[in-house]
């Protein structure tokens, strides 16, 4: 699992570049995760636009993550693909995550 | 590739494995029968077979390891499905009901319990039997438009 990051500000930019993250490689995304998200930042993004495949072991890790991080320091993603959005919409997970179409304003260039 | 309403028949085996499953799912998707898919069926596809073959890796063959065969069928507005693999029986001999899992308090928010939901949303004509030492899955992921 490739996983890139950046801090942005109070932001830290965590990018996917992996193209699935699936039941594979979802436990390697969890561990990665952890590790990457224990430098402190106010807010995590994770920027999914190059994942274009995610099945119910990639959506619980996300989950996981999320959990994780807590209710404050509130996991967020970014650029979810077509086959990803339905996933999250089907199993109403859409509800519970903060998602940006794209990377928020000051992010953008990032990358 | 094969014109719509042409018969193909795609018949792949492989060890009921994480890294094999995702092999074998990308040669499913690069196949006759499901590379003239749209770009929308073509997910639905892929996450309802993901879903499927997971569930073989996980539960079937939880107690010992063995082979999975997938045998794809194009029709004009479905693409049918049959797998089979010779781990353990379904419990209740039936496909679980695949409830949406609840969505409650934060610490409790569902990290599972998804595959069987997405399935059952996505497929239509699910059946399943064990037959002898084998169980055979079918079920059919509609299509609603081929790429010319």
């Amino acid at each position: 699992m490739n996983l890139t990051t950046e801090h942005k500000g109070d932001i830290l930019l965590i990018t996917v570049m992996d193209d699935r993250i699936d039941a594979a490689s979802a436990i390697q995304f969890k561990e990665q995760m952890r590790d990457i998200t224990s430098a402190p930042s106010a807010r995590v993004v994770l920027d999914m636009s190059n994942v274009g495949f995610l099945d119910s072991s990639g959506l619980g890790a996300v989950v996981a993550v999320m959990k994780a991080l807590g209710p404050v320091r509130r996991l967020e993603l970014s650029g979810l693909t077509t086959t990803v959005e339905k996933v999250f919409r089907l199993t109403r997970m859409d509800t519970v995550f903060v998602i940006h179409k794209s990377l928020p304003e000051g992010l953008k260039a990032a990358g | 590739m094969c014109a719509p309403g042409l018969l193909a028949l795609t018949e792949l085996q492989f060890p009921a494995e994480t890294t094999a499953v995702r092999e074998g799912l990308a040669r499913l998707m690069a196949s006759p029968c499901l590379q003239g898919l749209g770009a929308e069926d073509r997910g639905t596809a892929e996450v309802v077979l993901a879903e499927a073959l997971n569930n073989v890796v996980e539960h079937a063959y939880a107690r010992w390891s063995g082979d999975v065969l997938v045998t794809l069928r194009r029709e004009p507005t479905q693409v049918e499905v049959r797998i089979t693999d010779h781990g353990l029986p379904m419990p209740q001999a039936s496909p679980p009901q695949g409830a949406l899992p609840e969505i409650g308090a934060f610490d409790d928010l569902p990290e599972g319990g998804f595959g069987w939901f997405l399935i059952r949303s996505l497929a239509r004509e699910l059946t399943y039997r064990r037959q002898g030492e084998r169980n055979e899955l079918t079920f059919a992921i509609p299509v609603d438009n081929w790429e010319a």
